[in-house]
């Protein structure tokens, strides 16, 4: 990341985690924070802006902050955005290409059609429920007693894979409980959870229609199962841009840096 | 029919009622003529006819309440063959107009409640649940439904009302006159407009006995004629959303479109949508929107979301885009001219069998692509509805034929139209808001 003058800033209050990036007057990012969402939302977005502006070593005013993700009307910026746009916009600029984007958040799963001018074209969203969102993930990794960071490397190091029917979240908790009982070893049942995560979102994906490159972004592609396994899936290569939990607050900043 | 029903009706209804809705109608049309009246900032001022169209609901609730006692009462599915029980005097009461009431004053809610915990399952249809639940005595806003002495149901709409209507048959003990209509991959056949003609002839005998009279000939005539005159009015009426800037929303012709669906056949609906039609060619004529704004047009497909109406017309105002028609509102206007009083009841199979509910996924998608160059949208929503699966059967499809063939953006929105609890303002409006952004606003 580069040096100098915080030109405009991103802020994602996302579901799950916060997040923050400060670009440069090219729109490259200068630095950027993430930490966990807090209940008080609005006491958060105060402080973290406050450490950014102790950063940037100056008082950054809401005229070049665009707010993005769920909790972005409790933001004090300048303008919202939705996180279609922003997501899009994000990676747009950081792959230098268009194609279908599958973006999977901890709370919702959305694929965007990216047009080759960096316009949404198209965009579809998860329906009302956790199956396909990091939830799916994080609930049920909990109940295995594996932290979320190993979850994709025990389920890419299994020899084996046990099937996950359900989708639903609830329901696979269950059925995890059941599996274990049967002797299914651990890091199979992890390798059929994530396959159904990522079948889940691949119905979402082709229901978009797929648009050359596929690419992935939010806090779960940093699962490397999952965007192995969306590649098998979907069975064309998944392009990843360098910090893909960051491409919604990176988006948020670049619409902030050309409103200005 | 006795005489002191007939008494209590005429005193209630005709007398007190009557004064008492004029008054209230009056009332309000010079409150909406006062300055300072409308406060919203990206809405126009509601129609000056809105006063008279809730006299007209009001009234239309007030004779079903007092109707038991004066003459018959029909319980009818809203795709339902009305013309000959108006012709005959019953008092037409539609389960589904009433569930749109309950939905828009919030009561829905509870009368699905009180559904369910007399065991009907949270997967019926919501309209139905809150019929139920009126059915087992739960509070409604329009005060009291009358006991139906015959129920109507027509297979075109849907496969739900065939289970609905047989049990409220069962509940109330009465007679069923059920309509099955064939369903159409390509127009009516000579047959199966036969078919439905002699289940016609079957339901006009049946309700004869049931109200012991006969049909004559010039009342179904004259109730013919009115249907036909009053649904090309609301098709012309629908028609003035083609203009720029629409004088008219969809969320407007939600709320207006109820005569047309209950009170068919009626000289009033018809001289009501004629002063509706005359005021939107007056705003025509002055080039006055109904959004102070329009800056992007959208279509909607399926049945609104009552509990939401207010809330998400504003939404979309607030960024400019009117939605200018939809698929549901034209379902009431686009047959009006098979309509033909000469032959009453074979105009009415052939009618009643091409609601675009009892023809295929193909059918909706042309009609949508007409529309929306008819109309000149720039987008359309498509409210994938819980509570209707067969208008929500191909909405995946259509939305992708829709986005890729045309390239119309299209939002597949994921709701319930009457059951609040399956609905999620969060996640629907973020889809919304990310909806207009793809539009550009």
């Amino acid at each position: 990341m580069s040096s100098g003058e915080v030109s405009a800033l991103g802020i994602d209050a996302g579901s799950t985690t916060f997040k923050l990036v400060a670009v440069d007057g090219h729109g490259n990012i200068l630095w950027h924070m993430l930490e966990p969402s807090q209940p008080r939302l609005e006491e958060q977005a105060r402080r973290v802006l406050q450490e950014a502006s102790a950063k940037a070593g100056r008082e950054l005013e809401q005229g070049i902050m665009v707010a993005t993700g769920y909790g972005r009307n409790l933001v004090p910026a300048g303008r919202r955005v939705t996180e279609i746009t922003c997501h899009a916009r994000g990676v747009f600029t950081a792959t230098g290409h268009g194609g279908t984007l599958v973006d999977i958040g901890g709370q919702d799963s959305k694929v965007i059609v990216i047009g080759s001018d960096g316009r949404v074209t198209n965009f579809v969203m998860n329906d009302k429920c956790a199956a396909g969102t990091g939830r799916f993930l994080e609930v049920t990794a909990a109940r295995l007693e594996i932290g979320l960071d190993q979850l994709g490397r025990v389920a890419l190091d299994s020899k084996g894979e046990t099937s996950i029917s359900s989708t639903c979240t609830v329901f696979a908790e269950s059925e995890i409980v059941s599996q274990i009982a049967r002797g299914h070893p651990i890091e199979n049942i992890v390798r059929g959870l994530v396959r159904s995560l990522i079948r889940r979102v691949a119905a979402l994906a082709r229901s978009a229609g797929i648009t050359q490159p596929l690419m992935l972004s939010g806090g779960v592609a940093r699962n490397p199962a999952v965007k192995d396994f969306l590649a098998e899936e979907l069975g064309r290569p998944v392009e990843l841009p360098d910090h893909p939990q960051l491409m919604g607050a990176y988006g948020a900043a670049l619409l902030a840096r050309n409103r200005k | 029919m006795n005489l002191l029903g007939s008494l209590n009706y005429h005193l209630k209804v005709n007398l007190l009622g009557k004064a008492y809705l004029r008054f209230d109608r009056m009332r309000l049309s010079w409150r909406m003529r006062r300055a300072g009246f409308w406060k919203e900032e990206q809405l126009a001022p509601p129609l000056f006819t809105s006063p008279r169209l809730k006299e007209l609901i009001s009234s239309h609730y007030l004779k079903g309440r007092y109707a038991n006692g004066r003459g018959p009462v029909a319980w009818v599915t809203s795709g339902g063959p009305v013309e000959f029980l108006t012709a005959l005097g019953y008092y037409v009461l539609y389960p589904e107009n009433h569930g749109a009431v309950c939905g828009i004053r919030r009561s829905a809610e509870g009368l699905c409640i009180k559904a369910e915990s007399h065991g009907f399952s949270r997967d019926i249809c919501s309209y139905a649940r809150t019929d139920f639940g009126a059915m087992l005595g739960g509070k409604t806003p329009v005060g009291r439904l009358p006991r139906p002495d015959l129920l109507l149901c027509c297979s075109n709409i849907c496969q739900t009302v065939l289970l609905w209507y047989r049990v409220l048959a069962h509940h109330f003990k009465v007679p069923l006159i059920l309509v099955e209509t064939p369903f159409l991959y390509r127009e009516a056949l000579p047959h199966q407009v036969d078919y439905v003609k002699r289940q016609l002839d079957a339901g006009v005998e049946l309700a004869e006995k049931v109200a012991g009279r006969s049909l004559a000939p010039s009342s179904l005539d004259r109730v013919v004629r009115r249907s036909k005159e009053a649904s090309m009015l609301w098709a012309e009426i629908m028609s003035c959303g083609k203009q720029r800037p629409s004088p008219i929303t969809a969320f407007d012709e939600f709320i207006h479109m109820a005569p047309i669906v209950e009170m068919r056949g009626e000289q009033f609906t018809v001289d009501y949508y004629r002063a509706l039609l005359a005021e939107l060619k007056g705003r025509i004529e002055r080039g006055v929107g109904a959004l102070a704004s329009e800056k992007k047009r959208i279509l909607w497909d399926n049945l609104p979301i009552w509990y939401r109406m207010k809330r998400l017309s504003r939404l979309l105002a607030g960024r400019g885009v009117a939605m200018v028609a939809s698929t549901y509102t034209n379902a009431w206007g686009e047959l009006a001219e098979m309509m033909d009083s000469s032959r009453p009841l074979e105009s009415a199979a052939r009618v009643y069998l091409h609601p675009i509910l009892n023809r295929g996924t193909g059918h909706k998608l042309e009609t949508i692509k007409n529309m929306a160059k008819e109309y000149q949208a720039d987008g359309i929503i498509l409210h994938s509805d819980r509570s209707c699966k067969p208008y929500s059967v191909g909405q995946m499809d259509q939305r992708e034929k829709l986005a890729g063939e045309m390239g119309l953006p299209a939002l597949l929105l994921e709701a319930d139209h009457n059951d609040p609890r399956v609905y999620s303002d969060e996640q629907a409006e973020n889809r919304l808001e990310a909806f207009m952004e793809v539009l550009g606003v």
